[in-house]
């Protein structure tokens, strides 16, 4: 795309890969990553190190292919070139339902619940991954919902859940599966500022409890609030990487979000103001 | 009392029910009234386990039900096997062709009216070779020999075979209650509802349709085997034509698919339909299909949820009212 190619190379992946990434043994390393659709350069050489028991976010604008590379680390898409590995294993390639099994989850950005079926049931589907026996399943489907909120809504179709219910469907639905890394995308998306809140302490208890979560999150309240570590992509590359304070302060961050010379622009509207005050 | 006990519960009382009601029945039209109604239910009951709970709808079931038939013909006329023994073979039989067409199909990801062409097309392919090869009787048919005795699976009365169509229909409704408390059935139907979901949670979706198919097909080729053993012939256009397909799968939608009892209930509201259009119109040949195309067009419109779900609708008006 020419847009992605006019753009000035800011900071190849590799060159960052390394500096400031948190302490702790890797559990998913992405090398050179790469996604094309037809012309469009979806993902773009991305490597990164997911280390065991963080809780990392990926953000970046609209567009910017962070979906794209939820799909890739899951199975959903393959790459076409890089390599992914998981839990000392290289994943690159395999189907979805097998990484599910050596327990890698995600979420849907856009939600995807088994409408005509009970929450109970929906949680369910995941907890049978680890339980064959039915009533043993829907029973640790309603430990899961307890853990999410979703306790009072058990015997409700799926169909009836709002927005926010729905976002913890998923999650839970995810969980039940037992997963040793947990992809969430968007699970606050769409939601009022009371449901962020109140979706915040659980993000936090999953990550406490030993699962390793890398989310993809807009709503920077929760980034600044949770993550340890971020990456930043746009256009398809990762642009930039650090705790969530550096990363917002990161010039090349903020053009990515707000436009070619915002920075300098934000940087010399703050010295006039400075200026006036003095 | 769990579901599931409930539901084992209503299907003993729903066999012993309807044993009972086959011994006290004494006149022939009432006892095969019963058992075609049976019979019927029995297709609709397999098609529901692939179209109901597995939501791949199927426009050529009569491609297992065919295969059951001939295999059950064939291993009497030439193989010499007791019918009890060829039964067996042509389940097993017809489910193996449903893994063949499913694992041609689902492979590639065929869905919605795709996969319902290939299964039209395949029942067709299967119709033309039974038309033209020779150990099917060709377009002649085959003709099982008439010896009488349970041993040979031919009860002399139509009190007989429908204990044993009977039998057939409480073994899939107790297949059907398994798939609704098991993970194989909730897999099965979380493929149904969104397969991405599915894979996400860890479900193979091409192993478990291809399991429903195989369990589907298997029913429907024991459909196909108590026909030989009830009417004792078979030719190509009873075992391949559409209007088997088409008796299995309106009586699943009409009673309401993915749900236990509405495979029975659609099937046996068409047979009082048919028998009714029969008796106004007289024997007006093909005048039940018109009928079903009809029925399945306004069942669609207006209550796609089925006979069961209508009532479950009504169910929850009255309580809305009575609040």
């Amino acid at each position: 795309m020419s847009a992605a190619s006019s753009r000035p190379k800011q900071a190849p992946a590799a060159a960052r890969q390394g500096e400031g990434v948190p302490v702790g043994a890797e559990l998913m390393t992405l090398t050179g990553v790469s996604k094309r659709f037809g012309g469009l350069k979806a993902v773009q050489d991305v490597s990164l190190i997911v280390p065991q028991g963080s809780l990392t976010a990926l953000i970046g604008p609209n567009g910017a292919g962070k979906t794209t590379l939820f799909s890739l680390m899951s199975g959903f898409l393959i790459p076409d070139s890089g390599r992914i590995q998981f839990d000392g294993h290289d994943i690159t390639g395999r189907a979805p339902d097998i990484n599910a099994r050596q327990g890698l989850a995600r979420t849907f950005q856009i939600v995807q619940p088994f409408a005509a079926q009970t929450v109970r049931e929906n949680i369910a589907v995941g907890a049978h991954l680890h339980e064959p026996r039915r009533v043993a399943a829907l029973a640790a489907a309603e430990a899961v919902a307890q853990r999410v909120g979703l306790a009072a809504m058990l015997d409700k179709p799926a169909a009836d859940l709002t927005v926010a219910g729905r976002k913890r469907l998923e999650l839970a639905r995810a969980l039940a599966t037992r997963p040793k890394l947990l992809l969430l995308d968007e699970v606050l998306a769409g939601l009022n500022p009371q449901e962020i809140g109140e979706m915040i302490p659980v993000v936090r208890g999953i990550a406490q409890s030993g699962v390793t979560v890398l989310m993809i999150e807009h709503v920077m309240q929760a980034v600044m609030n949770l993550a340890e570590h971020v990456w930043v992509l746009a256009q398809g590359q990762l642009i930039a990487q650090g705790t969530p304070a550096e990363v917002t302060a990161d010039p090349a961050v903020i053009e990515a979000y707000l436009g070619h010379g915002t920075a300098a622009k934000l940087r010399r509207q703050a010295a006039a103001v400075a200026g006036e005050v003095a | 009392m769990t579901d599931l006990q409930k539901e084992l519960l209503r299907i003993a009382i729903f066999a012993v029910g309807v044993a009972l009601l086959l011994n006290v029945l004494s006149s022939g039209v009432a006892l095969n009234f019963v058992m075609m109604a049976l019979y019927a239910a029995l297709l609709a009951q397999a098609w529901n386990i692939l179209g109901g709970y597995g939501g791949q709808f199927s426009f050529g079931h009569a491609l297992f039900f065919g295969t059951g038939a001939y295999v059950q013909a064939i291993a009497q006329i030439d193989g010499g096997l007791n019918p009890w023994v060829a039964m067996p073979l042509g389940v097993l039989a017809s489910a193996g062709v449903g893994v063949f067409v499913g694992a041609l199909s689902f492979r590639y990801g065929l869905k919605g009216s795709y996969f319902a062409l290939v299964t039209l097309a395949f029942a067709e392919v299967f119709r033309i070779v039974a038309l033209s090869v020779p150990f099917t009787g060709a377009g002649v048919g085959l003709m099982v020999p008439l010896r009488e005795g349970v041993g040979n699976m031919q009860f002399g009365s139509r009190r007989g075979f429908a204990l044993m169509v009977l039998g057939l229909v409480v073994l899939a409704l107790l297949v059907t209650c398994w798939l609704r408390h098991s993970r194989f059935g909730a897999y099965l139907q979380a493929v149904r509802d969104n397969e991405d979901a599915a894979r996400a949670a860890g479900v193979n979706p091409f192993r478990i349709k291809l399991g429903a198919i195989a369990l589907s097909g298997g029913f429907m080729g024991a459909g196909g085997a108590f026909y030989v053993q009830a009417f004792q012939y078979i030719d190509p256009g009873i075992a391949y034509g559409a209007h088997t397909s088409v008796e299995a799968l309106v009586g699943a939608i009409v009673g309401g698919m993915g749900t236990l009892w509405g495979p029975l209930i659609g099937a046996l509201a068409l047979h009082v339909l048919a028998d009714l259009t029969r008796n106004l119109f007289g024997q007006l040949p093909g005048i039940n299909m018109v009928i079903y195309g009809v029925v399945l067009v306004l069942m669609i419109l207006f209550a796609p949820r089925g006979l069961g779900g209508l009532g479950r609708s009504v169910r929850e008006l009255w309580k809305g009212r009575s609040k």
